[in-house]
Protein backbone atom coordinates (compact mmCIF):
# COMPACT_ATOMS: atom_id res chain seq x y z
CA UNK A 1 0.00 0.00 0.00
CA UNK A 2 1.23 3.42 -0.90
CA UNK A 3 -0.34 5.23 2.02
CA UNK A 4 1.90 5.75 4.98
CA UNK A 5 0.81 4.53 8.38
CA UNK A 6 -0.15 7.26 10.79
CA UNK A 7 2.91 7.51 13.05
CA UNK A 8 0.67 8.17 16.07
CA UNK A 9 -0.80 4.72 15.62
CA UNK A 10 2.61 3.14 15.36
CA UNK A 11 3.30 0.69 18.18
CA UNK A 12 6.57 2.45 18.99
CA UNK A 13 4.66 5.55 20.01
CA UNK A 14 1.96 4.02 22.14
CA UNK A 15 4.48 1.75 23.80
CA UNK A 16 6.49 4.87 24.67
CA UNK A 17 3.39 6.62 25.96
CA UNK A 18 2.36 3.62 28.05
CA UNK A 19 5.83 3.27 29.51
CA UNK A 20 5.82 6.92 30.62
CA UNK A 21 2.29 6.66 32.05
CA UNK A 22 3.14 3.49 33.97
CA UNK A 23 6.28 5.14 35.29
CA UNK A 24 4.32 8.18 36.48
CA UNK A 25 1.61 6.01 38.03
CA UNK A 26 4.10 3.89 39.98
CA UNK A 27 5.88 7.05 41.09
CA UNK A 28 2.60 8.60 42.28
CA UNK A 29 1.62 5.44 44.14
CA UNK A 30 5.08 5.18 45.69
CA UNK A 31 5.05 8.80 46.81
CA UNK A 32 1.64 8.45 48.31
CA UNK A 33 2.90 5.55 50.41
CA UNK A 34 3.07 7.94 53.36
CA UNK A 35 -0.73 7.86 53.27
CA UNK A 36 -1.64 4.31 52.36
CA UNK A 37 1.05 2.61 54.38
CA UNK A 38 -0.90 3.55 57.52
CA UNK A 39 -3.85 1.51 56.31
CA UNK A 40 -4.77 -1.67 58.11
CA UNK A 41 -4.13 -3.82 55.05
CA UNK A 42 -0.43 -2.89 54.92
CA UNK A 43 0.45 -3.98 58.42
CA UNK A 44 2.71 -6.68 56.89
CA UNK A 45 4.62 -4.11 54.82
CA UNK A 46 5.26 -1.94 57.86
CA UNK A 47 6.63 -4.93 59.74
CA UNK A 48 8.96 -5.75 56.83
CA UNK A 49 10.26 -2.16 56.80
CA UNK A 50 10.81 -2.25 60.53
CA UNK A 51 12.58 -5.61 60.18
CA UNK A 52 15.03 -3.92 57.77
CA UNK A 53 15.56 -1.07 60.19
CA UNK A 54 13.63 1.41 58.04
CA UNK A 55 10.96 3.92 58.96
CA UNK A 56 7.51 2.37 58.73
CA UNK A 57 6.07 5.81 57.83
CA UNK A 58 6.62 5.48 54.07
CA UNK A 59 8.31 3.31 51.41
CA UNK A 60 12.08 3.86 51.35
CA UNK A 61 13.38 6.42 48.84
CA UNK A 62 10.30 6.73 46.67
CA UNK A 63 8.13 7.66 49.66
CA UNK A 64 10.42 10.59 50.37
CA UNK A 65 10.20 11.86 46.78
CA UNK A 66 7.47 14.38 45.99
CA UNK A 67 4.64 12.87 43.99
CA UNK A 68 4.33 13.74 40.28
CA UNK A 69 1.08 15.56 41.00
CA UNK A 70 2.88 17.78 43.51
CA UNK A 71 5.77 18.29 41.12
CA UNK A 72 3.37 19.26 38.37
CA UNK A 73 1.72 21.73 40.67
CA UNK A 74 5.08 23.25 41.65
CA UNK A 75 6.00 23.37 37.99
CA UNK A 76 2.84 25.27 37.25
CA UNK A 77 3.86 27.85 39.83
CA UNK A 78 7.42 28.36 38.51
CA UNK A 79 6.28 28.56 34.90
CA UNK A 80 5.16 32.09 35.63
CA UNK A 81 8.40 32.92 37.42
CA UNK A 82 10.86 34.79 35.15
CA UNK A 83 13.70 33.49 37.34
CA UNK A 84 12.94 29.92 36.22
CA UNK A 85 13.17 30.87 32.58
CA UNK A 86 16.25 32.92 33.29
CA UNK A 87 17.76 29.72 34.67
CA UNK A 88 16.94 27.88 31.48
CA UNK A 89 18.48 30.66 29.48
CA UNK A 90 21.62 30.82 31.62
CA UNK A 91 22.27 27.09 31.54
CA UNK A 92 21.63 26.86 27.81
CA UNK A 93 23.81 29.88 27.21
CA UNK A 94 26.68 28.35 29.20
CA UNK A 95 26.33 24.94 27.57
CA UNK A 96 26.26 26.44 24.10
CA UNK A 97 29.19 28.77 24.78
CA UNK A 98 31.31 26.03 26.28
CA UNK A 99 30.27 23.47 23.70
CA UNK A 100 30.91 25.66 20.68
CA UNK A 101 34.22 26.81 22.07
CA UNK A 102 35.12 23.14 22.49
CA UNK A 103 34.13 22.40 18.88
CA UNK A 104 35.88 25.50 17.57
CA UNK A 105 39.15 24.66 19.30
CA UNK A 106 38.83 20.89 19.62
CA UNK A 107 38.13 20.00 15.98
CA UNK A 108 41.10 21.88 14.46
CA UNK A 109 43.33 20.76 17.32
CA UNK A 110 42.30 17.13 16.86
CA UNK A 111 42.81 17.32 13.11
CA UNK A 112 46.22 18.88 13.62
CA UNK A 113 47.22 16.06 15.96
CA UNK A 114 45.95 13.55 13.42
CA UNK A 115 47.76 14.92 10.36
CA UNK A 116 51.04 16.09 11.84
CA UNK A 117 53.45 13.74 13.56
CA UNK A 118 55.28 16.69 15.05
CA UNK A 119 52.13 18.20 16.49
CA UNK A 120 51.09 14.81 17.80
CA UNK A 121 54.47 14.19 19.42
CA UNK A 122 54.45 17.59 21.08
CA UNK A 123 50.78 18.05 21.88
CA UNK A 124 49.45 14.63 22.74
CA UNK A 125 51.45 13.86 25.92
CA UNK A 126 50.33 17.12 27.54
CA UNK A 127 46.79 16.49 26.38
CA UNK A 128 46.81 12.98 27.80
CA UNK A 129 48.04 14.18 31.18
CA UNK A 130 45.38 16.89 31.40
CA UNK A 131 42.58 14.72 30.07
CA UNK A 132 42.03 12.49 33.11
CA UNK A 133 41.55 15.56 35.34
CA UNK A 134 37.78 15.80 35.76
CA UNK A 135 36.41 19.16 34.62
CA UNK A 136 35.00 19.75 38.10
CA UNK A 137 38.49 19.52 39.58
CA UNK A 138 39.18 22.63 37.55
CA UNK A 139 36.52 24.67 39.32
CA UNK A 140 38.67 26.27 42.04
CA UNK A 141 41.59 26.91 39.67
CA UNK A 142 39.18 28.21 37.09
CA UNK A 143 37.67 30.68 39.54
CA UNK A 144 41.18 31.93 40.28
CA UNK A 145 42.25 32.09 36.62
CA UNK A 146 39.30 33.87 35.10
CA UNK A 147 38.21 37.39 35.91
CA UNK A 148 34.48 36.68 36.11
CA UNK A 149 32.57 33.77 37.54
CA UNK A 150 30.69 33.49 34.27
CA UNK A 151 33.94 32.86 32.43
CA UNK A 152 34.98 30.27 35.00
CA UNK A 153 31.77 28.34 34.45
CA UNK A 154 32.11 28.60 30.68
CA UNK A 155 35.68 27.36 30.90
CA UNK A 156 34.78 24.32 32.97
CA UNK A 157 31.91 23.57 30.61
CA UNK A 158 34.30 23.89 27.69
CA UNK A 159 36.66 21.34 29.23
CA UNK A 160 33.79 18.89 29.59
CA UNK A 161 33.30 18.68 25.85
CA UNK A 162 36.82 19.48 24.67
CA UNK A 163 38.61 16.25 25.53
CA UNK A 164 35.92 14.00 24.13
CA UNK A 165 35.78 15.94 20.89
CA UNK A 166 39.56 15.92 20.45
CA UNK A 167 39.91 12.20 21.19
CA UNK A 168 37.17 11.37 18.72
CA UNK A 169 38.57 13.61 16.01
CA UNK A 170 42.05 12.12 16.33
CA UNK A 171 40.70 8.57 16.35
CA UNK A 172 38.30 9.25 13.48
CA UNK A 173 40.89 10.89 11.27
CA UNK A 174 43.36 8.08 11.86
CA UNK A 175 40.81 5.41 11.09
CA UNK A 176 40.19 6.73 7.57
CA UNK A 177 40.99 3.93 5.14
CA UNK A 178 44.38 4.20 3.43
CA UNK A 179 42.71 3.42 0.11
CA UNK A 180 40.90 6.76 0.08
CA UNK A 181 44.20 8.59 0.34
CA UNK A 182 45.77 6.43 -2.35
CA UNK A 183 42.82 6.89 -4.67
CA UNK A 184 42.81 10.65 -4.10
CA UNK A 185 46.55 10.90 -4.70
CA UNK A 186 46.30 8.87 -7.90
CA UNK A 187 43.61 11.19 -9.18
CA UNK A 188 45.85 14.18 -8.67
CA UNK A 189 44.65 15.61 -5.35
CA UNK A 190 46.91 18.13 -3.67
CA UNK A 191 47.65 18.06 0.05
CA UNK A 192 44.96 20.64 0.72
CA UNK A 193 42.45 18.74 -1.47
CA UNK A 194 43.18 15.66 0.61
CA UNK A 195 42.57 17.59 3.80
CA UNK A 196 39.32 19.23 2.72
CA UNK A 197 37.88 16.42 0.63
CA UNK A 198 39.10 13.28 2.39
CA UNK A 199 40.22 13.92 5.95
CA UNK A 200 37.51 16.36 6.92
CA UNK A 201 34.48 14.48 5.55
CA UNK A 202 36.04 11.19 6.63
CA UNK A 203 36.28 12.50 10.18
CA UNK A 204 32.81 14.06 10.31
CA UNK A 205 31.03 10.97 11.65
CA UNK A 206 33.51 10.80 14.54
CA UNK A 207 33.17 14.53 15.11
CA UNK A 208 29.44 14.06 15.49
CA UNK A 209 29.88 11.14 17.88
CA UNK A 210 32.38 13.10 19.95
CA UNK A 211 30.02 16.08 19.99
CA UNK A 212 27.06 14.02 21.13
CA UNK A 213 29.04 12.54 24.02
CA UNK A 214 30.61 15.93 24.73
CA UNK A 215 27.20 17.58 24.86
CA UNK A 216 26.09 15.14 27.55
CA UNK A 217 29.19 15.84 29.62
CA UNK A 218 28.65 19.57 29.14
CA UNK A 219 25.25 19.35 30.84
CA UNK A 220 26.67 17.33 33.71
CA UNK A 221 29.44 19.83 34.20
CA UNK A 222 27.38 23.00 33.90
CA UNK A 223 24.89 21.87 36.52
CA UNK A 224 27.61 20.96 38.99
CA UNK A 225 29.50 24.18 38.30
CA UNK A 226 26.37 26.21 38.90
CA UNK A 227 25.77 24.47 42.20
CA UNK A 228 29.33 25.06 43.34
CA UNK A 229 29.66 28.64 42.21
CA UNK A 230 26.27 29.75 43.43
CA UNK A 231 24.86 30.48 40.03
CA UNK A 232 27.34 33.02 38.76
CA UNK A 233 27.95 36.58 39.75
CA UNK A 234 25.77 38.48 37.33
CA UNK A 235 22.51 37.08 38.50
CA UNK A 236 20.52 38.67 41.25
CA UNK A 237 17.49 37.13 42.87
CA UNK A 238 17.00 33.63 44.09
CA UNK A 239 16.49 31.41 41.09
CA UNK A 240 18.05 33.01 38.03
CA UNK A 241 21.48 31.37 38.16
CA UNK A 242 20.99 28.39 35.92
CA UNK A 243 19.14 25.12 36.34
CA UNK A 244 21.86 23.67 38.56
CA UNK A 245 21.56 26.65 40.85
CA UNK A 246 17.77 26.41 40.64
CA UNK A 247 17.98 22.87 42.05
CA UNK A 248 20.46 23.83 44.72
CA UNK A 249 18.43 26.86 45.70
CA UNK A 250 15.28 24.74 45.95
CA UNK A 251 17.13 22.31 48.16
CA UNK A 252 18.40 25.07 50.45
CA UNK A 253 14.93 26.59 50.53
CA UNK A 254 13.37 23.24 51.37
CA UNK A 255 11.16 23.15 48.27
CA UNK A 256 11.50 19.49 47.36
CA UNK A 257 8.99 19.58 44.54
CA UNK A 258 11.09 22.25 42.86
CA UNK A 259 14.18 20.06 43.06
CA UNK A 260 12.38 17.52 40.91
CA UNK A 261 11.13 20.28 38.60
CA UNK A 262 14.75 21.34 38.13
CA UNK A 263 15.89 17.79 37.50
CA UNK A 264 13.25 17.14 34.89
CA UNK A 265 13.96 20.51 33.31
CA UNK A 266 17.58 19.47 32.86
CA UNK A 267 16.43 16.17 31.37
CA UNK A 268 14.31 18.06 28.86
CA UNK A 269 17.08 20.56 28.14
CA UNK A 270 19.57 17.76 27.54
CA UNK A 271 17.12 15.97 25.29
CA UNK A 272 16.55 19.14 23.25
CA UNK A 273 20.31 19.64 22.87
CA UNK A 274 20.85 16.04 21.76
CA UNK A 275 17.97 16.27 19.28
CA UNK A 276 19.37 19.48 17.80
CA UNK A 277 22.77 17.87 17.51
CA UNK A 278 21.32 14.74 15.90
CA UNK A 279 19.47 16.86 13.38
CA UNK A 280 22.66 18.73 12.59
CA UNK A 281 24.54 15.43 12.37
CA UNK A 282 22.09 13.98 9.87
CA UNK A 283 22.42 17.11 7.81
CA UNK A 284 26.21 17.10 7.63
CA UNK A 285 26.64 13.34 7.19
CA UNK A 286 23.82 12.45 4.80
CA UNK A 287 25.62 9.33 3.59
CA UNK A 288 25.17 7.70 7.00
CA UNK A 289 21.40 7.98 6.89
CA UNK A 290 21.16 4.78 4.88
CA UNK A 291 22.70 2.61 7.56
CA UNK B 1 24.26 -4.38 -23.93
CA UNK B 2 26.56 -6.77 -25.69
CA UNK B 3 25.13 -5.92 -29.08
CA UNK B 4 26.67 -2.48 -28.84
CA UNK B 5 30.12 -3.98 -28.72
CA UNK B 6 32.58 -2.40 -31.04
CA UNK B 7 34.73 -4.77 -33.05
CA UNK B 8 37.87 -5.52 -31.16
CA UNK B 9 40.52 -8.09 -31.75
CA UNK B 10 44.01 -8.36 -30.34
CA UNK B 11 45.52 -5.12 -29.12
CA UNK B 12 46.91 -3.27 -32.09
CA UNK B 13 50.66 -2.92 -32.19
CA UNK B 14 50.23 0.68 -33.31
CA UNK B 15 48.85 1.72 -29.94
CA UNK B 16 51.52 3.18 -27.74
CA UNK B 17 49.42 4.19 -24.74
CA UNK B 18 49.85 2.04 -21.73
CA UNK B 19 52.62 -0.44 -22.55
CA UNK B 20 54.12 -1.68 -19.29
CA UNK B 21 57.50 -3.29 -18.90
CA UNK B 22 58.28 -4.89 -15.59
CA UNK B 23 61.99 -5.52 -15.68
CA UNK B 24 63.68 -7.74 -13.11
CA UNK B 25 61.77 -6.24 -10.19
CA UNK B 26 62.66 -7.34 -6.69
CA UNK B 27 60.77 -6.35 -3.58
CA UNK B 28 62.06 -7.25 -0.17
CA UNK B 29 60.01 -6.32 2.85
CA UNK B 30 62.13 -5.67 5.87
CA UNK B 31 59.71 -5.03 8.67
CA UNK B 32 61.88 -5.95 11.64
CA UNK B 33 65.19 -7.19 10.38
CA UNK B 34 63.70 -10.36 8.95
CA UNK B 35 63.87 -9.78 5.21
CA UNK B 36 60.91 -11.23 3.37
CA UNK B 37 61.14 -11.48 -0.38
CA UNK B 38 57.75 -10.64 -1.85
CA UNK B 39 58.72 -10.29 -5.50
CA UNK B 40 61.68 -12.17 -6.95
CA UNK B 41 63.31 -10.93 -10.15
CA UNK B 42 59.98 -10.58 -11.85
CA UNK B 43 59.86 -9.63 -15.52
CA UNK B 44 56.70 -9.18 -17.52
CA UNK B 45 55.78 -7.22 -20.61
CA UNK B 46 52.27 -5.93 -21.14
CA UNK B 47 51.38 -4.45 -24.51
CA UNK B 48 49.41 -1.26 -24.89
CA UNK B 49 45.67 -1.86 -24.54
CA UNK B 50 46.22 -5.43 -23.52
CA UNK B 51 44.25 -7.13 -20.77
CA UNK B 52 46.82 -8.87 -18.65
CA UNK B 53 45.49 -11.12 -15.95
CA UNK B 54 47.74 -11.86 -12.98
CA UNK B 55 46.74 -15.12 -11.35
CA UNK B 56 48.14 -16.42 -8.11
CA UNK B 57 47.11 -17.56 -4.68
CA UNK B 58 46.16 -15.02 -2.05
CA UNK B 59 49.14 -13.32 -0.51
CA UNK B 60 51.54 -14.36 -3.26
CA UNK B 61 52.85 -10.86 -3.85
CA UNK B 62 50.68 -9.80 -6.79
CA UNK B 63 49.36 -6.77 -4.98
CA UNK B 64 52.92 -5.71 -4.17
CA UNK B 65 53.54 -5.52 -7.89
CA UNK B 66 50.37 -3.51 -8.43
CA UNK B 67 51.30 -1.11 -5.65
CA UNK B 68 54.70 -0.57 -7.23
CA UNK B 69 53.13 0.33 -10.58
CA UNK B 70 50.58 2.60 -8.91
CA UNK B 71 53.28 4.33 -6.90
CA UNK B 72 51.99 3.38 -3.47
CA UNK B 73 55.00 1.30 -2.50
CA UNK B 74 58.72 1.18 -3.26
CA UNK B 75 60.57 -1.52 -5.10
CA UNK B 76 63.93 -2.84 -3.94
CA UNK B 77 65.56 -3.21 -7.35
CA UNK B 78 64.75 -3.56 -11.02
CA UNK B 79 62.57 -1.09 -12.89
CA UNK B 80 59.10 -0.54 -14.21
CA UNK B 81 58.46 1.38 -17.42
CA UNK B 82 55.28 2.85 -18.80
CA UNK B 83 55.44 3.66 -22.51
CA UNK B 84 59.22 3.66 -22.31
CA UNK B 85 59.38 6.05 -19.38
CA UNK B 86 60.83 4.83 -16.14
CA UNK B 87 58.22 4.88 -13.38
CA UNK B 88 60.49 3.47 -10.74
CA UNK B 89 63.91 1.89 -10.55
CA UNK B 90 66.69 1.20 -8.07
CA UNK B 91 67.57 4.90 -8.14
CA UNK B 92 64.01 6.09 -7.64
CA UNK B 93 62.31 3.22 -5.86
CA UNK B 94 58.86 4.77 -5.57
CA UNK B 95 56.87 5.96 -8.56
CA UNK B 96 54.71 9.05 -8.27
CA UNK B 97 51.04 8.12 -8.14
CA UNK B 98 49.43 9.59 -11.23
CA UNK B 99 46.16 9.77 -13.06
CA UNK B 100 47.65 7.71 -15.92
CA UNK B 101 47.50 4.66 -13.64
CA UNK B 102 44.31 4.31 -11.64
CA UNK B 103 43.67 1.53 -9.17
CA UNK B 104 40.31 -0.09 -8.60
CA UNK B 105 40.70 -1.49 -5.11
CA UNK B 106 39.82 -4.90 -3.78
CA UNK B 107 37.22 -3.61 -1.35
CA UNK B 108 36.36 -0.51 -3.32
CA UNK B 109 37.51 3.00 -2.56
CA UNK B 110 34.61 5.15 -3.64
CA UNK B 111 34.38 8.02 -1.18
CA UNK B 112 31.30 7.16 0.89
CA UNK B 113 30.64 10.85 1.63
CA UNK B 114 30.32 11.78 -2.03
CA UNK B 115 27.46 10.85 -4.31
CA UNK B 116 28.26 8.47 -7.14
CA UNK B 117 28.24 11.39 -9.56
CA UNK B 118 30.62 13.45 -7.43
CA UNK B 119 32.87 10.43 -7.08
CA UNK B 120 33.02 9.99 -10.84
CA UNK B 121 33.62 13.70 -11.43
CA UNK B 122 36.39 13.80 -8.82
CA UNK B 123 39.48 13.05 -10.93
CA UNK B 124 39.27 15.68 -13.69
CA UNK B 125 38.31 18.28 -11.08
CA UNK B 126 41.38 17.48 -9.01
CA UNK B 127 43.63 17.59 -12.02
CA UNK B 128 42.13 20.91 -13.05
CA UNK B 129 41.33 19.49 -16.48
CA UNK B 130 37.64 20.35 -16.28
CA UNK B 131 35.61 22.78 -14.25
CA UNK B 132 32.81 21.64 -11.97
CA UNK B 133 29.99 21.75 -14.53
CA UNK B 134 32.07 20.18 -17.31
CA UNK B 135 33.23 17.41 -15.03
CA UNK B 136 29.68 16.76 -13.85
CA UNK B 137 28.40 16.66 -17.40
CA UNK B 138 31.11 14.27 -18.52
CA UNK B 139 30.56 12.09 -15.46
CA UNK B 140 26.85 11.95 -16.19
CA UNK B 141 27.54 10.89 -19.77
CA UNK B 142 30.02 8.21 -18.82
CA UNK B 143 27.74 6.83 -16.15
CA UNK B 144 24.88 6.65 -18.63
CA UNK B 145 27.14 4.79 -21.09
CA UNK B 146 28.00 2.27 -18.41
CA UNK B 147 24.35 1.63 -17.55
CA UNK B 148 24.53 3.67 -14.39
CA UNK B 149 21.88 6.25 -15.18
CA UNK B 150 19.59 6.77 -12.22
CA UNK B 151 22.07 6.25 -9.41
CA UNK B 152 24.00 9.49 -9.91
CA UNK B 153 22.63 11.14 -6.80
CA UNK B 154 22.78 8.09 -4.59
CA UNK B 155 25.65 7.58 -2.24
CA UNK B 156 27.83 4.54 -2.92
CA UNK B 157 26.41 2.90 0.20
CA UNK B 158 22.94 3.01 -1.32
CA UNK B 159 23.64 0.85 -4.38
CA UNK B 160 24.57 -2.80 -4.80
CA UNK B 161 28.18 -3.89 -4.59
CA UNK B 162 28.22 -4.79 -8.28
CA UNK B 163 26.95 -1.31 -9.09
CA UNK B 164 29.61 0.23 -6.86
CA UNK B 165 32.35 -1.60 -8.70
CA UNK B 166 31.05 -0.28 -11.97
CA UNK B 167 30.92 3.26 -10.60
CA UNK B 168 34.49 2.89 -9.46
CA UNK B 169 35.67 1.68 -12.85
CA UNK B 170 33.89 4.61 -14.49
CA UNK B 171 35.51 6.94 -11.97
CA UNK B 172 38.88 5.50 -12.96
CA UNK B 173 38.16 5.90 -16.68
CA UNK B 174 37.16 9.54 -16.20
CA UNK B 175 40.86 10.23 -15.67
CA UNK B 176 41.60 8.87 -19.15
CA UNK B 177 44.28 6.61 -17.70
CA UNK B 178 46.72 4.61 -19.76
CA UNK B 179 46.44 1.73 -17.36
CA UNK B 180 43.69 0.41 -15.14
CA UNK B 181 45.02 -1.51 -12.20
CA UNK B 182 42.37 -3.83 -10.83
CA UNK B 183 43.06 -5.62 -7.58
CA UNK B 184 40.63 -8.51 -7.35
CA UNK B 185 37.73 -6.14 -7.88
CA UNK B 186 35.10 -8.87 -8.08
CA UNK B 187 36.35 -10.98 -5.22
CA UNK B 188 33.44 -10.18 -2.93
CA UNK B 189 30.75 -10.61 -5.56
CA UNK B 190 28.63 -13.70 -6.04
CA UNK B 191 29.22 -15.65 -9.22
CA UNK B 192 26.06 -14.43 -10.98
CA UNK B 193 26.89 -10.78 -10.35
CA UNK B 194 30.44 -11.56 -11.33
CA UNK B 195 29.42 -12.82 -14.77
CA UNK B 196 27.44 -9.64 -15.37
CA UNK B 197 30.42 -7.58 -14.24
CA UNK B 198 32.77 -9.43 -16.58
CA UNK B 199 30.70 -8.63 -19.62
CA UNK B 200 30.28 -5.05 -18.44
CA UNK B 201 34.02 -4.70 -17.99
CA UNK B 202 34.69 -6.05 -21.46
CA UNK B 203 32.14 -3.67 -22.90
CA UNK B 204 33.79 -0.75 -21.13
CA UNK B 205 37.15 -2.00 -22.36
CA UNK B 206 36.01 -2.21 -25.99
CA UNK B 207 34.92 1.41 -25.78
CA UNK B 208 37.94 2.77 -23.98
CA UNK B 209 40.89 0.55 -24.90
CA UNK B 210 43.08 0.99 -21.89
CA UNK B 211 45.71 -1.41 -20.70
CA UNK B 212 44.28 -3.54 -17.92
CA UNK B 213 46.39 -5.06 -15.20
CA UNK B 214 43.95 -7.34 -13.44
CA UNK B 215 44.78 -9.32 -10.35
CA UNK B 216 42.68 -12.36 -9.55
CA UNK B 217 42.89 -15.83 -8.13
CA UNK B 218 40.13 -17.09 -10.33
CA UNK B 219 41.58 -18.87 -13.35
CA UNK B 220 38.32 -19.03 -15.23
CA UNK B 221 37.86 -15.28 -14.85
CA UNK B 222 41.45 -14.79 -16.00
CA UNK B 223 41.14 -16.80 -19.21
CA UNK B 224 37.72 -15.39 -20.01
CA UNK B 225 38.84 -11.77 -19.78
CA UNK B 226 42.53 -11.74 -20.61
CA UNK B 227 44.64 -11.48 -23.72
CA UNK B 228 47.40 -12.71 -21.54
CA UNK B 229 47.34 -14.68 -18.32
CA UNK B 230 50.40 -14.62 -16.10
CA UNK B 231 50.35 -17.35 -13.49
CA UNK B 232 52.53 -16.28 -10.61
CA UNK B 233 54.49 -18.33 -8.15
CA UNK B 234 53.64 -17.84 -4.52
CA UNK B 235 56.00 -15.82 -2.35
CA UNK B 236 58.31 -14.72 -3.74
CA UNK B 237 56.22 -13.76 -6.72
CA UNK B 238 57.32 -14.10 -10.32
CA UNK B 239 55.71 -15.43 -13.50
CA UNK B 240 55.59 -19.23 -13.48
CA UNK B 241 53.73 -19.59 -16.74
CA UNK B 242 52.47 -17.07 -19.23
CA UNK B 243 49.50 -18.03 -21.35
CA UNK B 244 48.55 -16.13 -24.48
CA UNK B 245 44.81 -16.58 -24.79
CA UNK B 246 44.06 -16.92 -28.48
CA UNK B 247 40.30 -16.65 -28.17
CA UNK B 248 39.34 -13.63 -30.26
CA UNK B 249 37.69 -10.59 -28.69
CA UNK B 250 34.91 -9.56 -28.39
CA UNK B 251 34.03 -12.44 -26.15
CA UNK B 252 30.82 -13.31 -24.44
CA UNK B 253 29.79 -15.95 -21.98
CA UNK B 254 29.37 -18.68 -24.59
CA UNK B 255 33.16 -18.82 -24.67
CA UNK B 256 33.14 -20.49 -21.28
CA UNK B 257 31.62 -23.66 -22.58
CA UNK B 258 33.77 -23.90 -25.70
CA UNK B 259 36.19 -26.77 -26.11
CA UNK B 260 39.13 -24.48 -26.60
CA UNK B 261 38.40 -22.63 -23.36
CA UNK B 262 38.37 -25.95 -21.52
CA UNK B 263 41.69 -26.89 -23.11
CA UNK B 264 43.26 -23.64 -21.96
CA UNK B 265 41.90 -24.25 -18.47
CA UNK B 266 43.43 -27.72 -18.43
CA UNK B 267 46.70 -26.41 -19.70
CA UNK B 268 47.05 -23.97 -16.82
CA UNK B 269 45.10 -25.52 -14.01
CA UNK B 270 47.96 -27.65 -12.73
CA UNK B 271 50.31 -24.69 -12.49
CA UNK B 272 47.75 -22.71 -10.48
CA UNK B 273 46.90 -25.63 -8.26
CA UNK B 274 50.55 -26.31 -7.53
CA UNK B 275 51.07 -22.74 -6.33
CA UNK B 276 47.87 -22.82 -4.32
CA UNK B 277 49.13 -25.88 -2.48
CA UNK B 278 52.44 -24.17 -1.79
CA UNK B 279 50.69 -21.09 -0.48
CA UNK B 280 48.45 -23.22 1.67
CA UNK B 281 51.40 -25.12 3.09
CA UNK B 282 53.17 -21.82 3.83
CA UNK B 283 50.08 -20.67 5.67
CA UNK B 284 49.80 -17.37 3.81
CA UNK B 285 47.11 -15.13 5.11
CA UNK B 286 44.31 -13.87 2.94
CA UNK B 287 44.91 -10.66 1.03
Amino acid sequence: MATRKNPLLDSVYWRGAISILVFLALWEIGSLSKIWIKWEAFEWLRSILVAFGLKPAYLPWIGAVPAPSEVLEAWGRVLGDPGYWQSWYMSFFRVITGFFAAMLIGIPFGLLLAVSRTAFGMGFPVFEVLRPIPPLAWVPASILFWPTQEMSIAFVTFLGAFYTIVINVVGGARAIDMRYFQAARSMGSSQSDIFWRIILPGTLPSIMVGSAVGMGITWEVVVAAEMISGGGSQIGGTSGGGLGFFIWNSYVGGSYEQIVVGMISIGIAGFISSELLRTLGKRVTPWLRLR
Amino acid sequence: MMSAVIAAARPQTGLTRGAIVIDDVVKIYDPDGAAVMAVDHCSLEIKAAEICMIVGPSGCGKTTLLNAIAGFHEITSGRILLDGEVLCSSERPKADPGSDRIVVFQNGALFPWKTNLDNVAFGPLMQGKLNKSEATEKARGMMADAGLAGVEHNFPGEVSSGMRRRVEIVRALMNEPKVLLLDEPYRALDSLTKSVMHEALLEIYYKNKVTIFFITHDLEEAIFLGHKVAIMTTRPCKPKKILEVDIPHPRDYSVLTSKHFRELMEETNDAVHEEALKAFAAGEKEG
